[in-house]
């Protein structure tokens, strides 16, 4: 086999692996939120099927597929049938750049344990989280109903207040690290955590990837109190589905970013690097579940002013202040 | 606008969200409230009001008098029936339907019986498929008991100054002596 040969091979293995890794560990948090949602409401969650109710996943999938797939029939035909994909792809598109590993001697070489090391990593994942939420903007637009409207309007709302605050807080992250590189970024805290240097720009960060994949504080594009499903009322069956495995595969993503950028990547002692890596983003889902278990949602209005008089100031005097701390440590 | 010019109260806010996640923490680890319903059913208690009973006297005949009193009482007018008269004058009826697809089981029947022959009583699973199977007739509704009040008998306290003389009956005081209050 030629060097090219083999790096295709490779490279597909890895892209096989995420998806595969990513669609199952998704559908499995789908099952472990109703569960823990469940304990939280001193319940027992779905236990039915299979041994603890692990094959729940697997019953719901067979349910999604074999729903009705409606279209209302005012809608916008294509957008309508695109709009699901859009939701989704981005989100696992992003995992491309996450090292989910340290890299590993295979065939006698060095394989990286990442899809695509991107010198611009982090504003990939920037531009695919802005585009992530046009799968919300247009199936809402699509659908032709009030409800999914103002949903996506919300969507778009939301977006716009918590992006800002979310680009703004990692700018320290690249500060320390020195690139936009996510490998050079977990390299840099292979001693030190950023999370010990930047505990508020993690702060920021963690409210606004909350916000970013829509769970319970800032679902306000779904709302199903005041907007019945919100963005995907007119959904059903798999598409439905697809927009659902969508918002989970985000939060998988969106905990392994913060893993990257704050709680040193796949760096750990003793057990393996991608344990360690999963863990993380694990204990960040787990988080997420938490607080949807806890918190009431936020009104349109304030979820604004968290996010432009709150945390898009605090991320501004944060850059200034590592920045005047890193030009003082580089005088000393 | 006005809550917001005020600056933001942070640290109580930081310490509502920590005491709200404490308490969900809290409440992960404790034992469900539910049952596994099928599997796992709750005792009701007595007073547990679900399906309607017709229910007898101590001798065996049927309390019911055919009155329309439950009827009237029904909010969702589910009960139905037809007077009739037996021999010795009494009444009873012809027939006796119960629409469970409607009754919302609110006991308001019950109370109004003035001879305690209609009953709730805590047997809940009452799904049919059919949803006329849920339509109650008499033989259905009527069972051998004496049901929550084993001892009553209408017709031994009602009318039975005509028959028998006042005052000589069970749980009847003799007439007062009118005269005798004086001081």
């Amino acid at each position: 086999m030629t060097d090219l040969t083999l790096d295709i091979t490779i490279h597909l293995a890895k892209i096989a692996l995420i998806f595969f890794v990513v669609l199952t560990l998704a559908a499995y948090l789908v099952f472990a939120e109703r569960r823990l949602l469940a304990w939280i409401q001193d319940r027992k969650g779905p236990n039915r099927v299979g041994p603890f109710g692990l094959l729940q996943p697997l019953a719901d999938l067979i349910k999604l597929l074999t729903k009705e797939d409606f279209r209302p029939p005012q809608a916008d035909k294509w957008l309508f049938y695109l709009a699901p994909a859009m939701a989704a792809i981005p989100a696992i598109l992003t995992f491309a750049v996450i090292p989910f590993g340290a890299p590993v001697r295979l065939l006698g070489r060095e394989v990286p344990l990442q899809v695509a090391d991107l010198n611009v990593g982090l504003l990939f994942f920037m531009a695919l989280s802005s585009i992530a939420v046009y799968g919300v903007a247009l199936g809402g637009w699509a659908s032709n109903s009030k409800y999914a409207l103002l949903g996506s309007i919300r969507g778009l709302a939301q977006l716009i207040s918590y992006e800002l605050s979310m680009g703004l807080s990692l700018v320290p992250t690249v500060m320390l690290a020195g690139s936009l590189r996510l490998s050079e970024i977990v390299a840099a805290q292979k001693g030190v955590w950023f999370i010990v240097y930047q505990p508020l720009a993690f702060a920021i960060f963690l409210v606004s990837i909350a916000a970013e994949c829509k769970r319970i504080p800032f679902d306000i594009p779904e709302a199903e109190g005041e907007l019945v499903a919100g963005f995907h009322t007119e959904y059903s069956g798999m598409r439905f589905g697809l927009f659902f495995v969508g918002e989970y595969i985000n939060i998988i993503v969106l905990g392994g970013l913060a893993t990257t950028f704050f709680l040193g990547g796949w760096h750990g002692p003793l057990l393996p690097s991608f344990v360690w890596f999963v863990a993380k983003t694990l204990a960040f889902a787990f988080f997420f579940i938490w607080m949807r278990g806890t918190l009431p949602r936020l009104r349109y209005d304030q979820l604004m002013h968290l996010g432009w008089k709150v945390l898009t100031p605090l991320a501004l005097v944060n850059i200034l202040a590592t920045g005047w701390w890193l030009m003082i440590r580089e005088l000393r | 606008m006005a809550p917001f010019t005020k600056p933001m109260p942070i640290f109580n806010d930081l310490k509502a969200l920590a005491t709200g996640l404490f308490v969900t923490w809290k409440h992960i680890f404790r034992r469900p409230v539910t049952v596994e319903y099928p599997d796992a059913k709750r005792t009701p208690y007595p007073r547990y009001r679900a399906r309607i009973v017709l229910t007898r006297d101590p001798d065996g005949g049927e309390r019911c008098v055919a009155c329309y009193l439950c009827s009237a009482a029904c909010p969702v007018d589910c009960i139905s029936m037809e007077a009739a008269e037996g021999e010795g004058g009494r009444r009873y009826a012809r027939w006796f339907r119960i629409n469970f697809s409607r009754c919302i089981f609110c006991g308001l029947c019950a109370e109004a019986c003035p001879t305690l022959a209609i009953q709730m009583t805590p047997d809940y699973e009452i799904c049919e498929r059919d949803v006329m199977e849920l339509v109650y007739e008499k033989e259905d509704l009527l069972i051998d008991g004496c049901g929550k009040d084993p001892e009553y008998n209408f017709y031994r306290h009602a009318g039975i100054g005509v028959v028998n003389p006042r005052g000589g009956n069970p749980d009847e005081e003799p007439p007062v002596d009118v005269r005798g209050l004086m001081p």
